[in-house]
């Protein structure tokens, strides 16, 4: 009992109580004879469209500016990126590659303006990254009104002027990515391909980590002051660790709108901070310290929820439109938990 | 006398957090009215012990303890820090736990005022009754007058001196109904010498009421003064039970560090040269509480150096002022050249080293492990344990846990190993980490700000020896601000006194401390500078 205590103890509670939420949900979504194939292969394919979200979380928890709501600007300026590739016509690999060399620069100078920003509210980051974001979405929703884009794939059919709110990525790099060596096991599509960047993305930040860079980042994010004592500009490393986590952010709705189908324009980047912001604390990060484990498990584990909570509640409540009150209760829920475990438990 | 029980027995307590014992069978006994020393090392078990008696919810998340508390000779059982005071336990904190915005009396009655009634209160009961004022005046001033202190109950607490802030505490501690026993953790740290004297006839006086006190404190010629009773405690372990009047403190501080702790003699002294190392000229420091109002020294090659003074007259402010912490100017030249000032960078580029008095706030990541701590400044200062793989270098873990090895060993810093977080240490400890920190840098000079403030005897005589070893051994040259002049006058070889953020003279290390004490109070006629 002891030794079962403890076990639980350095997994976390937390984690310990989510992961057996987790399980739980297979577990009636199995006796409720749904199919397990397709729920683990969606599974696999949502942790793919999420990762690097999460995975975006890193340089700015090590750098001190907390979890990053404002990540919407990166998904702002990915999406831009994405939409230029678009209109440039450019299909296949080279048009996601394009796509996503494009958005780095553009995800580097709204990052350093947006680091900017985040050195100037020291103490009160993340409230303010929340409105940021929010800000910057209505902003870009004058923006995908007014920007000079041509395509008629992308542009309203009638007065060919704006976009359109989804704009779809059939015939130019829909699932390009991740459906790259996809493979069976028993049912279930691994993607390879999408697997496979994953690990390298979060390979270099894990060697970022540990990179002279990347441990004055560290310290500058542990304690400014020590930072400061010992040569270290924090500002600048904050600034850095923005960039980064605005750069990841631009990079993962390129891969979230490969694997999804679809940009998604106008209001939708709305909330989109709160579930990577939701899955690395459910993974065991909390504001200030974090892990590329924490991002895995937690990516994992947040998706599994929600990707279960949907078909095992339009069972269990039957009721067309409460199957969905309950997927959002579910999965705002999870959101709370998750947060109120940020300042981690000790 | 004989038959009388003890107010408080602590029979065999052992603790242990997550498998690391802390307390291994300690035992406690208090008399009714007499004042009780605990003594022990930092780090030897006393607070653990206090938060077992209290019931801190600490113990009981994890795990509980074993052994027995008795009241009386009745087995207690604390759960809380509520049952603590229903037993009558009282604590007067190390840290003030006031309301500054309140008025004395105020925080005095906090949460346990004497009420009247009133017509909101007649229907919804007592959170709506009227405090009875004059019953709040009066129960706070008897409390006052029994601790012989002269002070307005209606005052705000804001505007007191640090000193009667906490006697407003023991005020508040001692108009709790029923107190038998009371437990003063470290209460002269933050008071003059003049207020630790009205706090200790304070004590005596409770203790004539029949109030029996556990004192705890580092300072043992107070132990010598106030108390009858002494138990020593180290490694969480008893060690012994004493007399007062039949020890003494060369005795008392031996049992505390399990070794002979014997003035510090240096091999060699440093010979008085022409052979300036540094020179700080004009230098201001806008260090708040710390202000440097132009400070002229020089600092000899190969010497250790000892600034002095007052709190808060600026001589902490200096080494942070060359090190760039705060805005300073002036100018500072080492080894003929000036090194840029408000830039931490530069100074640490000039191979200048410190280690600050604010070890949890400046000196240390907390949350980090030891190796990592000692490396960052030398890696991001001077490239070391770092790794060349094609066109990205990366930390070298195996030389970073090497090093903090040699320094684990070289220091003793008491640890589980290279990789346990710095927080879990006792200042002692920390104060190594610091130290090797600043060594793993190879600098030339040291800056060491108060290098023994809020660590136990046994930690501090390593610390001094370390420090004096470094000057012998490697020549360097070591500066060591202290507020404590006996700690400076064993280790160094010429103490600058600062007064009122200026040098006013420095004098040889073996001058009188009477002369010492004409300059930090400022008076410096017939002195040269």
């Amino acid at each position: 009992m002891e030794k079962a205590k403890k076990l639980i103890q350095d997994y976390g509670v937390s984690r310990f109580i989510v992961t057996c939420f987790a399980i739980l949900l297979l577990v009636v979504a199995f006796l409720q004879g749904q199919d397990m194939n397709i729920l683990f292969s969606d599974i696999i394919n949502r942790f793919g469209m999420y990762a690097f979200f999460s995975l975006a979380m890193v340089p700015s928890i090590i750098s001190g500016t907390l979890l990053n709501f404002g990540i919407t600007l990166g998904i702002l300026a990915g999406v831009l990126a994405g939409l230029i590739s678009l209109e440039l016509g450019m299909t296949g690999l080279t048009g996601i590659g394009f796509a996503l060399a494009l958005a780095i620069p553009f995800g580097v100078i709204v990052g350093f303006a947006y680091g900017l920003l985040l050195n100037k509210v020291k103490g009160s980051e993340m409230v303010v990254a929340t409105y940021v974001g929010y800000a910057a979405v209505y902003i870009m929703c004058i923006g995908w009104m007014v920007l000079p884009f041509k395509n008629p794939a992308m542009v309203w059919a009638i007065g060919g002027e704006g976009l359109r709110t989804t704009i779809t990525l059939d015939g130019y790099y829909d699932a390009i990515l991740s459906g790259m060596w996809n493979f069976q096991i028993g049912g279930v599509t691994i993607q390879g391909g999408m697997i496979a960047i994953i690990a390298l993305a979060c390979f270099i930040v894990y060697l970022f980590t540990r990179s002279k860079m990347g441990i004055a980042m560290r310290a500058a994010g542990a304690n400014p002051i020590y930072a400061s004592a010992v040569g270290v500009n924090v500002n600048k490393q904050r600034i850095i660790g923005t960039i980064l986590s605005t750069v990841l952010g631009a990079l993962g709705i390129i891969i979230y709108a490969q694997a999804f189908g679809f940009y998604q324009l106008y209001t939708a980047p709305m909330n989109m901070s709160m579930y990577p912001v939701a899955a690395v604390l459910i993974g065991g990060a909390t504001t200030r310290k974090i892990k590329i484990s924490h991002v895995l498990l937690g990516t994992v584990l947040y998706q599994t929820i929600i990707t279960v909570a949907v078909p095992v509640a339009s069972i269990l409540v039957p009721d067309g439109g409460l199957g969905d009150v309950v997927r959002i209760i579910v999965s705002n829920g999870i959101i709370l938990y998750a947060l109120a475990q940020a300042g981690g438990n000790k | 006398m004989e038959n009388l029980k003890p107010v408080l027995e602590m029979v065999d307590v052992k603790k242990s957090y997550f498998g690391n014992q802390v307390l291994k069978g300690v035992s406690l006994k208090v008399m009714p009215g007499e004042i009780h020393a605990l003594c022990g090392e930092n780090g030897a078990g006393k607070s653990t012990l206090m938060n077992i008696l209290f019931g801190m919810p600490v113990i009981h998340s994890t795990g509980g303890f074993e052994g027995e508390i008795r009241m009386n000779g009745e087995v207690i059982d604390i759960k809380t820090p509520r049952d603590a005071m229903k037993y009558g336990i009282g604590m007067v904190h190390q840290e003030f736990m006031l309301i500054p915005g309140f008025t004395i009396e105020e925080n005095v009655k906090l949460n346990r005022e004497p009420l009247k009634e009133s017509i909101l209160g007649k229907f919804l009961g007592e959170p709506m009754k009227n405090l009875n004022r004059d019953e709040i005046r009066k129960d706070t001033q008897a409390a006052l007058d029994q601790l012989g202190m002269d002070m307005v109950p209606a005052d705000k607490v804001a505007g007191l001196p640090v000193g009667y802030m906490q006697f407003v505490e023991i005020a508040r501690e001692i108009d709790k109904r029923g107190v038998k026993l009371l437990v003063f953790d470290e209460p002269t740290a933050v008071l003059t010498e003049g207020e630790a004297e009205r706090l200790l006839a304070a004590m005596r006086a409770l203790a004539d009421q029949g109030i029996a006190i556990l004192f705890i404190t580092h300072r043992l010629d107070e132990v010598m003064a106030a108390t009858q009773h002494i138990t020593i405690i180290r490694d969480g372990a008893f060690v012994k039970y004493l007399n007062t009047a039949d020890t003494n403190v060369t005795e008392i501080s031996a049992l505390m560090v399990g070794r002979e702790v014997e003035v510090i003699e240096r091999a060699k002294h440093h010979e008085a040269s022409n052979e300036i190392v540094m020179e700080i000229e004009n230098l201001e420091v806008n260090m708040p509480g710390e202000m440097v109002k132009g400070v002229n020294l020089k600092v000899e090659k190969g010497e250790i150096l000892g600034i002095g003074g007052l709190a808060g007259q600026g001589k902490i402010g200096i080494a942070n002022g060359i090190m760039g912490l705060y805005s300073a100017t002036g100018k500072v030249t080492f080894e003929g050249k000036e090194v840029a000032l408000n830039n931490p960078k530069a100074a640490i580029n000039a191979q200048i080293a410190f280690v600050s008095e604010d070890r949890r706030g400046v000196g240390l990541l907390l949350d980090e492990s030891i190796a990592f701590n000692i490396a960052v400044p030398a890696m991001q200062n001077q490239g070391k344990f770092l790794k060349k793989y094609g066109p990205i270098s990366l930390m070298d873990q195996a030389a970073i846990t090497e090093n903090a090895n040699k320094y684990i060993e070289e220091l003793d810093i008491r640890c589980t190993g290279p990789n346990q977080n710095v927080r879990r240490l006792s200042g002692g400890n920390q104060q190594k980490v610091c130290i090797a920190k600043a060594l793993t840098s190879e600098p030339k000079i040291i800056f060491v700000s108060e290098p023994t403030r809020g660590i136990d005897i046994g930690a501090k005589r390593l610390v001094l020896d370390t420090l004096v070893k470094l000057n012998e051994e490697e020549g360097m040259t070591v500066v060591i601000t202290s507020s404590e002049l006996a700690e400076l006058k064993s280790v160094c070889d010429r103490i600058a006194i600062v007064t009122e953020g200026k040098v006013v003279g420095v004098l040889p290390a073996s001058e009188s401390d009477a002369k010492f004490g004409l300059l930090m109070s400022g008076i410096t006629e017939g002195m040269e500078g």
